[in-house]
């Protein structure tokens, strides 16, 4: 499974880590939710921090599809919310 | 739904979208690398105009030091002539200067974080290009072949996705540059007509920091005045 940070890189992670990143992000779209701003840069930056210590990086020079693409470090929960609202 | 699902479905979008501008897919396999060229440009031109803006930012920093210098020796001189009333308003704008001069540290530090990014992002988006180039036309050359047809479409899926993150970073600093450009020109404006407070206030701030910033701007008040009498004592005494 690869999954995409956005402005950072792209890591190849085990299938079985897909269950936990989505309970973190579940946790993480709660903090949207509620508004708190401290809990949402909490989770965020742990769920990326997960990536980063499970995955793999791939070089510079793959050019390969994401299966999975995650926010980057910097997102804030304003731009977040902006989510939620613009047309996909 | 999830944030990661959410991110995921604009983002493949836009990635999609840039893959369709094309029919034949030799021609996407040229299109795209045009439009990496392109992308690298624009990556160096955001980096160009956050390096302006933090300059500019530095020379403010500069002016409003001299402007503090300036109401330091205004009350330095009204104080030796009696006027302690007038000693204390210097004062305040200084202390209102020094709480400006802090934020645009906070700036300065976030525009070279962006610039340091920004070269990241040539420099991977550089090192793609060359593999991309390298893999084009040996792909095209074996187009005929269903692997080479299989391999393409990768190749230019993960190109596209490059160019969407490195277009949706390069949109996202040039936003953060012009903000901080327009509120280090508000700030330019007020100075010039020496009306600088409140108005500008950081973004997210509540009533209660700032009545915590208008205490602590008073007790720096109090401050310097002790220090400026203490100091005029002392030269009077020799």
């Amino acid at each position: 499974m690869i999954a995409r940070i956005l402005h950072e890189g792209q890591y190849e992670l085990p299938p079985s880590a897909l269950a936990h990143l989505r309970q973190m992000d579940d946790e993480l779209m709660d903090r949207l939710t509620a508004g708190d701003e401290d809990g949402f840069c909490a989770r965020r930056d742990a769920l990326l921090a997960l990536v980063r210590s499970e995955g793999r990086m791939l070089p510079d020079d793959a050019l390969q599809e994401s299966d999975l693409v995650l926010p980057p470090a910097d997102l804030t929960l304003e731009e977040a919310r902006r989510l939620f609202t613009q047309h996909a | 739904m999830g944030l990661m699902s959410r991110m995921s479905t604009i983002f493949k979008s836009k990635v999609s979208a840039a893959l369709d501008a094309a029919e034949d897919p030799r021609q996407t396999l040229d299109y795209s690398y045009e439009r990496q060229m392109e992308m690298l440009q624009q990556v160096k031109r955001s980096l160009a105009d956050a390096v302006t803006a933090r300059k500019q930012i530095e020379l403010q920093k500069v002016r409003l030091q001299g402007d503090m210098d300036k109401y330091q020796g205004e009350a330095e001189a009204a104080l030796k002539a009696g006027r302690e009333d007038l000693a204390r308003q210097a004062l305040e704008r200084k202390a209102a200067l020094k709480a400006q001069s802090d934020g645009l540290d906070g700036q300065i530090a976030e525009l070279k974080a962006q610039e340091d990014k920004m070269e990241e992002n040539a420099r991977r988006l550089e090192t793609k290009i060359a593999a991309f180039r390298a893999q084009k036309e040996v792909i095209k050359a074996q187009y005929t072949t269903a692997q080479a047809q299989v391999k393409m479409g990768e190749a230019s899926t993960g190109l596209s996705e490059e160019l969407a993150d490195v277009g949706l970073s390069v949109q996202r600093a040039q936003d953060k540059t012009e903000r901080m450009r327009a509120r280090a020109q508000a700030i330019d404006e007020l100075t010039d007509k020496g009306v600088l407070d409140d108005a500008l206030a950081a973004p997210g701030d509540d009533p209660v920091e700032r009545e915590l910033r208008k205490t602590q701007q008073a007790s720096q008040v109090e401050d310097d005045l002790q220090a400026l009498k203490a100091k005029i004592g002392a030269g009077e005494q020799k």
